[in-house]
């Protein structure tokens, strides 16, 4: 009687186990490929907004505007379609805080490369940038 | 030796150290192409006539001597190579070997689709003698997207192994296996958001 018992303790053990984890492991994996499905109509969605924009910026093109009106409007469109990128396909949305910062850093580098290049420029007698 | 944290994310940084480790690359990628792309701005401003004399002719804007269509078709063709390689990473995550076959090879063949469309602008260039040397437009247009079609060699030749070589992975290691197309495509992305802001300011400005 106690050798039977003990034999089917852990048996039983196991079973509840399965039970418990089985279930909840199947209702993960359908939870995330739902989740997934909702990223892939995001998807769709940022593929024809990139489309749009894209025939926006040749069309600004064609209009054959002076050059820094047509730098910064261009820059502003490739800005949004750039954030659109790294939002949604390279997950930046719902990527980890340290890999957010790690991008604001790279950019924030960025301008003060481009910042520095500009103080040289004007001190060494360039023309006026933008008009300063 | 087995590598740490390749799937699993770090305590200290929340995510795993394949992740963080491409991200860092991505950063210094950053200031390379920035740093080409200020020069390109200053050479722009500082230029009296832009794209100025180029072979015995002026040319007033960039856009009469470069192939604004073709272009287009390859910001179409990356961006669309850029919504493929994210549904190959998006089949694996849904368990669909099959389909991530399907995608990455639309994403292959799309990275080799633009690098002829590009070599045929340039051969078009070559052709009329509108070379690197010719003047600071051209040395700067040729420089930038040079640069940026190395990349996509170097993107089509990691995805090339991931396709083939690699994918065999996906058998002993599936969740690696994923964790990698998700980085590989990082990479990928980031050539399409380059080529972002090369097509409008150089191609039409």
């Amino acid at each position: 009687m106690d050798i039977s018992l003990s034999d089917d303790l852990p048996a039983l053990t196991r079973q509840t186990h399965g039970l418990a984890i089985e279930p909840r492991i199947m209702s993960d994996t359908e939870h995330s490929i739902e989740e997934i499905k909702k990223h892939v109509r995001v998807y769709m969605l940022v593929f024809a907004s990139l489309g749009v924009l894209t025939a926006l910026t040749v069309a600004v093109g064609y209009l054959e505007l002076p050059f820094a009106p047509a730098l910064i409007v261009a820059l502003l469109i490739a800005t949004v379609k750039a954030g659109l990128v790294a939002a949604y396909f390279m997950h930046l949305v719902s990527e980890e805080q340290i890999i957010r910062w790690l991008v604001w850093l790279s950019l924030g580098l960025l301008l003060a490369m481009f910042l520095i290049f500009s103080v040289y420029y004007v001190d060494q007698g360039g023309v006026e940038i933008f008009g300063f | 030796m087995q590598i740490p944290f390749t799937v699993a994310p770090r305590p200290d940084t929340g995510v795993n150290n394949a992740k963080i480790g491409v991200w860092l690359f991505l950063a210094s990628e950053v200031m390379l192409f920035g740093g080409l792309f200020s020069a390109y701005i200053f050479l722009r401003i500082g230029a009296p006539e832009w794209p100025g004399e180029v072979a015995g002719h002026l040319y007033e804007r960039a856009s009469d001597i470069l192939n604004v269509p073709l272009a287009t078709l390859n910001t179409v063709v990356l961006i669309g190579s850029s919504v493929t390689m994210v549904m190959s990473w998006a089949s694996l995550a849904m368990q669909r070997f099959d389909r991530y076959r399907l995608y990455m090879g639309a994403t292959i063949a799309l990275g080799f689709v633009f690098l002829i469309v590009k070599a045929f602008e340039y051969g078009e260039k070559f052709s009329h003698g509108y070379l690197p040397a010719e003047n600071n437009f051209l040395a700067i247009y040729f420089v930038l997207t040079g640069l940026h079609g190395l990349h996509v060699i170097g993107g089509i030749l990691v995805n090339m192994y991931f396709m083939w070589p690699g994918a065999r992975m996906w058998k002993t290691d599936p969740k690696r296996f994923t964790n990698r197309i998700e980085i590989a495509g990082l990479y990928w992305h980031f050539v399409d958001l380059v080529w972002i802001f090369l097509f409008p300011t150089i191609y039409l400005l």
